[in-house]
């Protein structure tokens, strides 16, 4: 396949970038998007030139790290990561435009990596349950009824990529955020943390200059674990219990 | 790429339920019910045109009388006035600040962007409320504050004769469908978008229910209000 990138090329956090042309050639559709990536930074390389920066991990749709904006579309085209979208989803003589998330949260370190330290931070201010150490628990001590147990565990799948707040015309954190509100309030052992940890997560997410949810859906449909979009209702559900409950 | 260890960003400030995003919508969600109900009372006060002149300035005057030895006499009336004006102020306020944070939350634009679920309806929220907030001001003149009358017919003190003065003129219709398309459309993502913030929409089966509503009531808005301004613009009904 013989493939036209555009592709956003940024020194530094504070330089300007601009979007740059390259030409690749012989990509076979096998290969996985960052492989084609790979592939371009080899040719940079042999010209001497400075090679794409771009993020990545496990390569294998678990980490969250490899997150691309492909021709408008969080991870392209594909309900799944950068790293498992193949170029077999793409044709001979496209021209494909590639450029970092976009959400002042998410700053750009250079080219293609941005920073996302912005949603560990979230998790900071609440995304734990406390429990003793020691020992494991028993594990029917604490029983859970399954339809909760599978919602939690849906809600677990985020792998927190941010593909959600690079899709929302908002650039709002709230799927995510949802999405750890939902994990942890559905099992028994959230329950203690419940109200403080809405209040907490939400202050720090817009803290972080994420914009307020407006209910559009891009970001459920931009996520490759395909976390629903309750999630953000049951967020928006926790918050106003915990306004009852004075927190 | 590895990253450093979190740094401390930002002042940390005491968190509070009433200080976030999500209360600022749970304000805009509220006020929007009482427009709801309000839109729908006002759409179906308007249908008694259809009874003839005195059928609507008889209707207008029940309004005022509501509760009447209790209150004065347009008492219920004005109270309900300057709940709608806190509404108003709630809802747009809370637009407003949503709006401005959303626009600080993406200083740089992508260069290629697709949408994958944005409707229409859903990105004309914001200018599509503001289109409606010029459109109240204009009908607040019209038929409430000035009370002109732009069409032919002389309308003294009636209501209804200012109705139906008003809507022989073509401008005038045109003005108020363009309005109910902007309305309609407003109330179909937003009706939609209140029960999510309300915590009403957490199965696929309630997803379905509440966009169905929100449907329902856009259209019966819509076309409701519609049919008077029609019937008089076309004669059906007279004065
Ligand atoms: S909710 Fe989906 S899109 Fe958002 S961070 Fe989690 S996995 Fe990524
Ligand atoms: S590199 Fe880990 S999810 Fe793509």
């Amino acid at each position: 396949m013989n493939l036209t990138l555009k592709i956003w090329r940024q020194a530094g956090p504070k330089a300007t970038g601009e979007m740059v042309t390259y030409p690749v050639s012989g990509i076979s559709e096998d290969m996985s998007f960052l492989e084609m990536l790979d592939v371009l930074n080899e040719q940079l390389n042999a010209r001497g030139e400075e090679p794409i920066a771009f993020d990545s991990d496990c390569r294998e749709g678990i980490c969250g790290m490899c997150g691309l904006m492909i021709s408008g579309k969080a991870h392209g085209p594909e309900v799944t990561t950068t790293c498992q979208l193949h170029m077999r989803s793409f044709s001979d003589g496209d021209e494909i435009t590639i450029e970092p998330w976009r959400a002042d949260a998410f700053p750009v370190i250079k080219d293609l990596v941005v920073d996302r330290s912005s949603f560990d931070r979230i998790i900071q201010a609440g995304g734990f349950i406390s429990a003793n150490t020691g020992s494991a628990p028993e594990a029917h001590s604490v029983p859970v009824p399954k339809p909760k147990a599978d919602r939690s565990f849906m809600a677990a799948a985020c792998i927190g990529c941010g593909a959600c707040v690079a899709a929302c015309p908002n650039a709002s954190g709230m799927l995510f955020l949802g999405a750890k509100i939902t994990h942890l309030g559905e099992l028994p052992q959230g329950q203690p943390e419940r109200d403080a940890r809405v209040v907490n997560m939400l202050t720090q997410h817009d803290d972080e200059g994420f914009g307020g949810c407006t209910n559009i859906g891009e970001c459920s449909s931009a996520c490759p674990k395909e976390i629903p979009l309750d999630v953000i209702n049951q967020l928006n559900k926790d918050l106003r219990h915990a306004l009852a409950h004075g927190e | 790429m590895a990253t450093n260890t979190l740094p401390v960003t930002g002042k940390p400030r005491p968190a509070s339920a009433r200080r976030t995003t999500v209360f600022m919508k749970l304000l805009m969600a509220l006020s929007g019910a009482l427009f709801v109900f309000y839109v729908l009372v006002h759409m179906y006060g308007n249908l008694k045109i259809f009874g003839g002149v005195e059928a609507f300035d008889e209707y207008a005057l029940h309004l005022r009388t509501i509760l009447m030895p209790i209150l004065p006499f347009g008492g219920f009336l004005w109270l309900f006035r300057a709940l709608l004006v806190v509404a108003l102020v709630a809802h747009a306020w809370s637009a407003f600040y949503l709006w401005s944070r959303a626009r600080g939350a993406r200083t740089t634009r992508y260069v290629a962007k697709e949408a994958a679920k944005a409707t229409l309806k859903s990105r004309m929220m914001r200018w599509g409320g503001v289109a409606l907030l010029l459109f109240l001001v204009w009908h607040l003149l019209q038929f409430t504050i000035l009370k002109f009358n732009v069409g032919p017919e002389a309308a003294g003190d009636s209501a209804g004769k200012l109705v139906i003065s008003s809507f022989q003129v073509w401008w005038v219709v045109l003005i108020y469908l363009l309005a109910l398309v902007a309305l309609g459309m407003h109330l179909w993502h937003g009706v939609w978008s209140a029960s999510q913030t309300l915590g009403w929409t957490s199965s696929a089966r309630s997803r379905r229910t509440a966009k169905s509503v929100a449907t329902v009531i856009a259209l019966v808005t819509a076309i409701g209000f519609a049919l008077p301004p029609l019937a008089i613009l076309f004669g059906i009904v007279k004065g």
